[in-house]
């Protein structure tokens, strides 16, 4: 979603949104992602502070808080929490981790194959069902790498074991890692 | 990841702080797959040892290992490189141009030209101007279609100043300073 991706361009307009709206996409976040968020979502969103929404080209919008990216969304979508986000609250989300030799790959924008979740080197100590949120960590890394979205549930992963079993939304030095939010 | 152990309870959880490699701005451990690993090496043996020790250490033998396997990526990688490196060479090159434009007989107009190479935002700069020295100032589009800032009254000298105060990136023999005397014929 944001391998090309520029700021300056792709940004068509920016408001701060009611304080109506506000509680709407905080219930939302809220619902989505439950016990992760629920002890520190007055951390990341505090109920007073102004927050900006950016809308872009091809429906993304984007949550900004303080000049940063909070969560973006696709439509009506999910909300991804961005990488550095996470990276603040790594527990976030669920997480699979993928092998050593996948890492370029996903760092290049690509989808991650079921095979890269099943090796030696990957684990998947979780199961979540198919179209859930999860981030991506790394074999012998600490930090998050990606952000996707599972295209089957954990269970079929292992199962099948082809094809595309998470589809990356947001990875580290895409063009929204890089982006920087000045308003 | 409501059943694991780590997982964020009703308590107040901190956020942590993850470091990033100043160069390439990634988390340094994934440095190595950024394409500027040996820039990003430096920068981190210069900024945190230990992390530094910890990271490198113990990638060494991978790193062969892995670069022996694949002469192609590694070319490729260097390519990359290359690429950024002389992106960062034409970046340190171009110049920024602060100009004097007579309007009439003893009021005059500076332009500047160029800053947009170093990353600044010109819309900020051009507000930063206005207040530092209390005039009008504002992007305009030169008739190169170049965009530059226009800021009213002759302030070349002071701009010179602020620019360098302001934008460190900017190198000092970069900045011209051109006096144009009879515009327009």
């Amino acid at each position: 979603m944001f391998k090309k991706f520029n700021i300056k361009e792709d940004v068509t307009g920016h408001t701060q949104v009611k304080s109506s709206v506000q509680r709407a996409i905080r219930a939302k976040i809220l619902e989505q992602y439950k016990e992760g968020i629920e002890g520190i979502i007055d951390d990341v969103m505090p109920k007073k502070a102004p927050l900006i929404l950016m809308k872009c080209h091809e429906h993304i919008n984007l949550i900004v808080m303080n000049n940063e990216v909070l969560f973006f969304n696709h439509f009506d979508g999910h909300y991804y929490p961005t990488l550095k986000l996470l990276h603040k609250y790594p527990n976030m989300l669920p997480r699979l981790q993928v092998d050593r030799g996948a890492i370029k790959f996903v760092m290049a924008g690509a989808n991650i194959m079921c095979p890269g979740l099943t090796s030696k080197g990957a684990r998947m100590d979780v199961s979540v069902p198919a179209d859930s949120v999860v981030a991506i960590t790394a074999e012998g890394k600490n930090e998050i790498l990606a952000v996707g979205t599972t295209k089957m549930s954990t269970d079929d992963i292992k199962r099948i074991n082809k094809n595309i079993g998470v589809e990356t939304v947001h990875y580290l030095n895409d063009c929204l890692w890089k982006t920087v939010v000045d308003l | 990841m409501a059943d694991s152990p780590d997982a964020p309870s009703n308590e107040h959880v901190k956020p942590r702080e993850v470091p990033y490699c100043g160069f390439c701005s990634l988390p340094p451990e994934y440095c190595e797959f950024g394409p500027t690993l040996d820039k990003c090496k430096q920068w981190l043996s210069r900024n945190d040892k230990v992390l530094y020790s910890i990271l490198y250490n113990t990638l060494e033998d991978h790193l062969a290992a892995t670069s022996l396997g694949e002469p192609e990526e590694d070319k490729k990688k260097a390519k990359e490189a290359a690429k950024i490196e002389k992106q960062m060479q034409k970046k340190m090159q171009s110049k920024v141009l602060i100009k004097r434009i007579e309007r009439t007989k003893r009021k005059c107009v500076t332009s500047v030209f160029g800053l947009e190479n170093f990353d600044v935002d010109l819309k900020k700069a051009a507000k930063l101007f206005a207040n530092k020295f209390a005039c009008g100032s504002s992007v305009t589009k030169n008739n190169q279609g170049n965009d530059e800032i226009v800021v009213q009254g002759d302030v070349s000298d002071e701009i010179f100043d602020l620019i360098l105060e302001h934008w460190p990136i900017v190198p000092e023999d970069n900045i011209d300073l051109i006096e144009d005397k009879k515009k327009g014929k």
